[in-house]
């Protein structure tokens, strides 16, 4: 894939009236998404609509609250280590579209250098 | 036989004294199923001869006088949970072709009770959406009037009750997911305690609010499957140690209880919606029960807080999408998962993450103890479910937070991870269903069915059905 994000800096550019812009091609290529160049307007005039509507959030004074991750209040759940049945490797690799000798194929990610 | 008038309860009944086999309750459905999908479009995948099968085994137990809770009745799962053998597609075409090599828990426990499978229904891709119009496979049509959305994410799942296609169904809900297509629909839906239903298995949206749980046709229906449901699952740590408790039994009470009602959560919503609400209220008042006005966090905020959260939990959840061990690579998702993928992956990042997902975050905090200083004085807090009722097909178009306004007054009970359940009560002029939603405590299930149960004794509303 063609990088063609990399001059670009952070994904929000703050103008003089504060009018927010996000980096849409930035985000595509952290999120591994490939998207049709025809889509990222409207896909950069949507999120930046939603930040605006979420931006509401700092009418909040949260200065002294804790953060919560989950609402169970459990922590630390453990079990103990006893190998169960689990998928067999067939079962684990039936719905991969490459397997080689009982092994998921991946593509390439790294390359061997050239002389 | 009249299928419409059947519940969970009365099937059992017939199938116990053998007034009917399960093999030809499950051929009606079917029946009813291929009449029915031209123009309702509620199953992604109908399992004809599992079903079949399902129900002959359930027939060879039920002459043995075999018994469990579910034995030989038909059900519909949504297309988020695996089933083992099954394809499993959560209406992405990224998941097209993948068969699920295991059964997810939910689905496990329901096999083990006896159900018969007749298939899997239709939902917004990835269960992102309060419409079903963002399914790959096409919308879902709502069985009170086919021109109108039957709400979402688990719209085929609230459609397939609602027209008879099946006896019961199993959504998930991460906020409003059930209770929605529920109202719109005019079904019961129940979305339990989050941590009360395991989620291994379930195609993971929001980890931190995903809940599954039941549409049906009746309050004890609900809670019947609830008891299959619920419980501590090894594989999903999230689940809760405490005991689950006889729902079916404690609905039964009949315990009076003082009612929260806030105003916000009338605020903008239809007057037809506020009158049907005020007097199913009136009827619980008549029952005995005490209307108290509290103050709750305004219910707008949590539309913001919701849409980070999920936002960026689907991002890291659809990450493993990458179409090597299965599916489709991750040019098969659609616009819907590609906004919302943005959207968390922006939140998430480096420079964003403090003013984004922290912040929301801390509001989520305040908002869960909005709640439990709430459930100091009341017993349940009532509202409507939805601001609207169903829209028309198309509604969804262009509208990047058409979910998070319909689900406007199921998100905060959502964000803190507390139970409610839909109850109909009643129809607009134009004929569509208005729907009721009692939320209750964490973990307080069985208050919110009793509650639930002592509405639907004095209402007729169920016993109406669309005309198709």
């Amino acid at each position: 894939m063609k990088d063609d994000t990399s001059h670009m800096g952070g994904f929000l550019i703050y103008n003089m009236n504060m009018n927010k812009k996000i980096d849409v091609k930035k985000v595509a290529k952290l999120a591994e998404l490939p998207i049709k160049e025809e889509n990222l307007e409207r896909l950069e005039r949507e999120l930046e609509q939603t930040v605006e509507h979420v931006d509401r959030l700092n009418n909040i004074d949260t200065s002294d609250v804790g953060e919560t991750n989950t609402v169970t209040n459990l922590s630390n759940i453990t079990r103990d280590d006893i190998i169960e049945p689990s998928l067999t490797q067939e079962e684990a690799l039936q719905n991969a579209k490459h397997t080689h000798k009982g092994f998921f194929v991946v593509p390439v990610i790294l390359k061997e250098a050239v002389e | 036989m009249n299928l419409h008038d059947l519940t969970i309860t009365k099937a059992k009944d017939m199938l116990i004294k053998r007034e009917i086999s399960s093999s030809e309750l499950t051929k009606m459905y079917l029946e009813k199923i291929a009449v029915l999908e031209p123009k309702l479009n509620a199953f992604v995948s109908v399992t004809k001869e599992k079903a079949m099968m399902d129900a002959a085994g359930a027939d060879k137990k039920l002459v043995t006088g075999e018994d469990t809770p579910l034995l030989g009745i038909p059900f519909s799962i949504k297309d988020n949970f695996n089933t083992k053998g099954i394809r499993t597609t959560a209406s992405s075409k990224v998941l097209d072709t993948y068969l699920a090599p295991y059964n997810a828990t939910v689905v496990q426990k329901l096999e083990r009770a006896g159900i018969v499978l007749l298939g899997k229904t239709n939902m917004d891709a990835w269960a992102h959406g309060s419409s079903t119009e963002t399914s790959d496979y096409g919308v879902t049509h709502n069985p009170w009037d086919l021109n109108s959305l039957p709400g979402g994410s688990s719209g085929g799942a609230a459609a397939s009750v609602a027209a008879d296609e099946t006896l019961a169904a199993i959504g998930s809900e991460t906020a409003g997911s059930i209770r929605l297509p529920a109202a719109w629909c005019g079904v019961v839906g129940l979305k339990p305690t989050y941590g009360r239903v395991s989620r291994y298995g379930v195609i993971a949206m929001a980890s931190s609010t995903d809940s599954p749980g039941p549409l049906t046709k009746t309050v004890e229906d609900a809670a019947l499957i609830l008891e299959v449901l619920a419980g501590k699952d090894s594989k999903d740590a999230t689940t809760s140690p405490l005991k689950p408790k006889h729902y079916t039994q404690l609905m039964k009470e009949g315990r009076k209880m003082t009612i929260g009602i806030s105003e916000d959560y009338f605020k903008g919503v239809d007057s037809e919606i506020t009158e049907r609400v005020t007097e199913a209220l009136d009827v619980l008042k008549a029952k005995g029960h005490t209307i108290k006005n509290i103050q709750l966090f305004d219910p707008q905020y949590a539309i913001d807080v919701y849409t980070i959260l999920q936002r960026s939990e689907v991002s890291s959840n659809l990450a493993r999408m990458d179409g090597i061990r299965f599916g489709n690579d991750r040019s098969y998702f659609a616009q819907e998962a590609h906004r919302r993928i943005m959207l968390g992956t922006f939140a998430l990042s480096s420079g964003y993450y403090d003013a984004y997902y922290k912040k929301t975050q801390k509001v989520r905090t305040l908002i869960i103890e909005d709640f439990k200083k709430a459930f100091e004085s009341v017993d349940v807090i009532i509202g409507p479910t939805t601001p609207v009722t169903a829209l028309p097909i198309g509604a969804t178009k262009d509208n990047p937070m058409f979910g998070e306004l319909m689900d406007v007054l199921v998100e905060p009970s959502s964000i803190a991870g507390l139970p409610g359940i839909n109850i109909p009560v009643g129809f607009s002029a134009k004929g569509l269903p208005i729907g009721m939603q009692i939320m209750g405590p964490q973990f307080a299930e069985d208050v919110i069915l009793d509650l639930a149960y002592q509405y639907e004794q004095e209402t007729n509303f169920r016993k109406l059905k669309p005309n198709l």
